[in-house]
This record gives C-alpha cells, structure tokens and sequence, in this order.
C-alpha cells in the first residue's frame, strides 16, 4: 500500500504551484485559476485522510468545498466580466483604485 | 499550468490535472468525489472558466521569460521555503503521528460509495446541505446582477 505522506507531499506541491501563481502572474483570470488549483490540494488532503483513517467527513467536506468553488467560480468570473467592462484589462497592475 | 504564456492553454492544463486528480481519487476509494470532480470541475467550472476567457478575446501575455523581475524571483524563494517547511512537517519518510497510516482503513470502500455519502448528507448533514442551496441560489442572483449591471 502507498504510505499516507505519498499523497500529502502531492497536495503541498499542488499548493505551493498555486501559491507561485498568484504570486507571479498578473491576469485575474489565471490567478483565480490558481485560486482553484489550491482549493483541489487541500481537497486531496482531505480524501486521504478520509481513506486511511476510514472516516467519511473528509469526503463530506470535499463536497461542500466543490459547492462553495462552484459558487465562487460564478461570482468570480462575474466580477471579472464586469472589470473588463468598464477598463478594457484583465491585468491587476492596471486595477488600483481602491489603492491608497 | 502556471507558466503558459496564454490563458487557454494554462485552462486546458487545469483541466487536465483536475481529470488526474480525479484518477486519484479512485486509487483513494472515493468513487463519489472522483464522479462529481470530473462533473463539477472538469466540467462546470473550467468550461465556465474557458467561456469567460473566450469572450473576453485576451491577447497572449508576454513570455514569462522576458518578464523575470525581482518579484517573480523573491516570491519563487518564498515559495519552495514554504514547501520545504511544510515537507518537514509531514516528514519525508512519514515518521511522527502518519507513522501508522500505511494501509487504507477496513471500510474505506464502503464509505466512499454514493450510498453511504448519501445517507451522511441527508442525515447528520442535512443543515449545511440546505444551507448550500441557498449559497447557490445567492451567488446564481450575485453572478446575474454583476454581470448585466452596467456600473457608472
């Protein structure tokens, strides 16, 4: 059998590629991709220990996380739509006028 | 995924690791969330995400590797620490408490079943199970109003 820290160095290395991309990359909708690439690591940590402590609740949050991304993906991309809209840009660099 | 040049490209990318993550979810024995990764993700929200990105027609960004600031790299150092930090903790060899987790449980096949997730949902989760539908309803009702308003 595959030892449980096998799927976990998975998830952190999913993570940190995520983390990398919102950090590095300046257009909203890559870094919301991002966003969801994380989403799916700490998932993974979740069906793992689900599996190998043989408790379901890992997977039952798997589940209300996909529905809370489904939301976030709709609200997001909205948001995105509307930014685009009003300054012809996806890039975040160009959106500051909530800076100080 | 992450160093692509143009959007589609890094989606498709997303994608495919989202159908791998799936894959491994079933070596995991859970049937149910490797179905509804593929359903919800693969396909909902990346065609969602493809769809955004079409219609907005967003020219190819500059290559990455013309681009390289002082940030990209002070962040890359940020990251792998991170990442060696969070190898250290988890322990290369899986020493400390995931010391005995070698083996799935007994009953991880049955717990990943449709059934069994059903009956969960609809018995000690049926609060947050309804409190979903109205997060759904919500952001249906915020999606449509951001997306037809057209702002000052």
């Amino acid at each position: 059998m595959i030892p449980i820290h096998y799927y976990l160095i998975l998830s952190a290395v999913m993570f940190i590629t995520g983390v990398v991309g919102v950090l590095t990359r300046r257009n909203a909708i890559i870094i919301f991709m991002c966003i969801e690439l994380m989403l799916n690591s700490v998932n993974l940590t979740f069906v793992a220990f689900s599996s190998y402590l043989g408790n379901v609740d890992g997977q039952i949050f798997v589940f209300f996380v996909m529905a809370v991304a489904a939301a976030e993906a709709a609200v997001g991309l909205a948001i995105v739509i509307a930014l685009f809209r009003n300054k012809q840009t996806v890039n975040i660099n160009d959106v500051n006028i909530l800076k100080w | 995924m992450i160093t692509r040049a143009n959007p589609v490209n890094s989606a498709l990318f997303l994608i495919l690791n989202f159908l791998s993550l799936a894959g491994i979810y079933l070596t995991l024995n859970a049937q149910f969330v490797a179905i509804i990764q593929i359903l919800v993700y693969a396909g909902a929200i990346m065609v969602l995400v493809l769809f955004v990105i079409m219609l907005l027609n967003l020219e190819d960004e500059a290559p990455l590797r013309d681009t390289l600031t002082k940030r990209h790299y002070v962040s890359l150092l940020f990251a792998l620490v991170t990442l060696g930090l969070l190898i250290e903790v988890i322990g290369w060899k899986g020493a400390g408490a995931l010391a005995g987790m070698t083996a799935f449980a007994p009953n991880s096949v049955e717990i990943g079943t449709v059934e069994h997730i059903g009956s969960e949902l609809f018995t000690r989760y049926v609060f947050p199970f309804e409190l979903t539908s109205i997060l759904l309803l919500a952001a249906m009702i915020g999606a449509v109003v951001l997306a037809k308003k057209r702002f000052p």
